[in-house]
């Protein structure tokens, strides 16, 4: 019998490949190599303490990461040669595409400048090395998904120009203040806010049933980067978890701390998902689960028990998850109807949903969706079939935190608007609620810094102060935005199904 | 109590040994199907074994090749090369 080689077991390897990397500088101080770590007051005793569960080491990492990028290639290419545009279940799901590669793709890529800042930042040399696959990650998924809609950029409006949209639109200012917010931040505060809040606390309402959905939609393409970016981002959320227990048991003065960014950040990332839940409710043709059942399974339960695991460091669940989980009822309707009414200052369409699909909401959102939100929807329709369809003539005061529109209601009273006031240095900055108020008043230097472009747009720094020279400055085509029903890809997608029609009649 | 942890399958051959080795280890495991996924919740703890995966499969198997085939997870994670554990402490 043969004797199997001796190998290194899994943990061998992780203590070979990740410590011992590092040194203590002599020619400078280690506090002037490594300057950021320890001004947020986070207090680290051993660094060697930090460990990665998954045990990945870069021999691994390479491994299945080229594995990945092959059977993730492969099928985009098929999508591309088998004209996989045609297989998706209605052009209207292409908007939520459009939004994904317009506010999401970009948030990759601030990601992959965000761990590259860390993989050198943190003195510990596993954290460091933990951050730059992370980082590496960030860029793969940026990258992927730039191929994967580049197919859908030949057929579809609303895909061009995103670099310069992502700059300049209004709108996109909700995703990408989210993650400035963080990258300005402290290295500690970066990787609470992404790797925890974001990442394990909320990526799985975007993932999970958004992506799915994808799958029930025909999207190949979405589907297949989308469940190849999660499976990273599983060892992400693993980071973050770690994170945070590694900062409460280094030292107890880190509690206080740790739970103020949580609080800070989950408020954050609901805000932000609530655009997410939007997408899955309003713009998937076939759907998957609704946004109020998402936040059930993965909030209610998944993050519910996660907090119960955390309490034994003296974490509490984060401040005003009881006011997220109220808005279940109402977020994804206000949502899609500030959207609505704003489409024709975006690159996307949107659309009154069809009987069935206000059928489906009244199922799922019940009575409050009878009486407040399908009686708007309706009366829209009404407006539109006059040839009177409703925009919005000016753009929304937003929040000056999440910058979402001031669109969200009162915790208890969902036909009252919610909009709260600090006054700073002479200047009045709204909020949308108070979880928002209160991070803006935590650090009301930061935040009256934040570039409103509502504001800057009216006041003429954006190619004019109107929303006709601001559009022309973002250089979105009128024919790229508002209603979906006679739009240009509404109009290509009838062509294709009147073709389809005529095949299938022929066969007969 | 919200007590359980979960782990997220691709829907695809290399991920259908697994989840039957985890529902043979795992016998409060509940398999949720969903379009391209599969969502495994159990409370408390969930464990892959690799022998069980390497029964189904006939032939060695690593445990590190679930990276493959994960598309999420949630629970503490305990993993050496015999068994993948997820579990909550409390």
């Amino acid at each position: 019998m043969v004797d199997k080689p001796r190998r290194l077991n899994l943990n061998q390897k992780y203590q070979l490949m990740t410590r011992g990397l590092d040194w203590e500088t002599t020619y400078q101080s280690m506090d002037d190599v490594f300057p950021y770590d320890k001004y947020e007051g986070i207090k680290i005793k051993d660094w060697d303490k930090w460990q990665d569960p998954f045990r990945l080491t870069m021999d691994a990492y390479w491994k299945y990461q080229a594995e990945k990028e092959r059977k993730l290639y492969a099928i985009l290419d098929s999508v591309a040669q088998n004209n996989s545009q045609l297989n998706i279940s209605d052009a209207r799901y292409m908007n939520a595409v459009k939004i994904w590669m317009q506010g999401i793709t970009p948030l990759e890529y601030a990601a992959f400048r965000g761990f590259a800042m860390l993989g050198r930042g943190f003195r510990g040399a596993g954290a460091r090395v933990a951050c730059q696959f992370q980082s590496i990650d960030e860029m793969r998924h940026y990258q992927t998904q730039m191929h994967a809609f580049s197919h859908y950029n030949k057929y579809f409006n609303g895909f061009r120009q995103f670099a310069r949209i992502r700059d300049r639109a209004w709108y996109l200012s909700i995703p990408k203040s989210y993650f400035e917010d963080a990258v300005t931040a402290g290295p500690f505060e970066l990787i609470t806010a992404i790797s925890f809040s974001f990442e394990y606390v909320l990526t799985n309402l975007l993932f999970m049933p958004f992506v799915s959905g994808a799958a029930y939609n025909g999207d190949m393409a979405t589907t297949t980067f989308g469940f190849s970016a999660q499976s990273d981002e599983s060892r992400h959320m693993t980071l973050g978890l770690e994170v945070i227990k590694f900062m409460l048991e280094q030292h107890e003065d880190n509690l206080p701390i740790v739970q103020g960014w949580l609080d800070k950040w989950f408020w954050r990332g609901y805000r932000l998902l609530g655009l997410v839940g939007t997408m899955m409710d309003y713009m998937l043709p076939k759907k998957v689960m609704s946004w109020r059942q998402a936040w059930e399974i993965y909030w209610e339960e998944s993050g519910m028990a996660l907090f119960n695991d955390l309490a034994r460091y003296g974490l509490r669940p984060p401040k005003y998850h009881e006011v997220a989980t109220k808005e279940k009822y109402r977020i994804t309707h206000e949502f899609w109807s500030t959207i609505y009414q704003f489409s024709h200052a975006t690159a996307l369409y949107t659309w009154i949903p069809t009987t069935e699909e206000l059928d489906w909401l009244s199922a799922e959102y019940g009575e409050l969706f009878d009486t407040v939100y399908r009686p708007r929807y309706e009366y829209w329709d009404e407006l539109h079939k006059k040839g009177e369809r409703f925009f919005q003539k000016r753009l929304p005061v937003v929040c000056n935190v999440c910058q979402i529109p001031i669109f969200h209601t009162m915790p208890d009273d969902p036909l009252m608007n919610c909009c709260l006031v600090t006054e700073y240095k002479g200047t009045k900055h709204q909020m949308c609620s108070q979880g928002c108020k209160d991070i803006f008043d935590y650090e009301p230097e930061k935040y009256c810094q934040a570039y409103i472009p509502p504001q800057q747009i009216y006041q003429g720094n954006c190619g004019g102060a109107t929303l006709e020279a601001y559009k022309e400055w973002l250089h979105i085509r009128e024919e790229e935005t508002g209603e979906y029903y006679g739009s240009e890809d509404h109009k290509m997608w009838e062509e294709w199904q009147a073709q389809a029609g005529k095949m299938a009649g022929a066969d007969a | 109590m919200a007590e359980n942890v979960f782990i997220a399958l691709q829907n695809n051959p290399d991920a259908q040994p697994i989840i039957e080795a985890i529902v043979d280890d795992n016998p409060a495991a509940v398999v949720n199907d969903s379009p391209g996924m599969v969502k495994i919740d159990c409370p408390k703890r969930l464990v892959i074994r690799r022998e069980t995966v390497e029964e189904k499969i006939g032939r060695e198997f690593n445990l590190q090749d679930i990276h493959l085939t994960l598309i999420s997870l949630a629970g503490n994670i305990e993993e050496d090369d015999d068994e993948f554990v997820l579990q909550w402490n409390f």
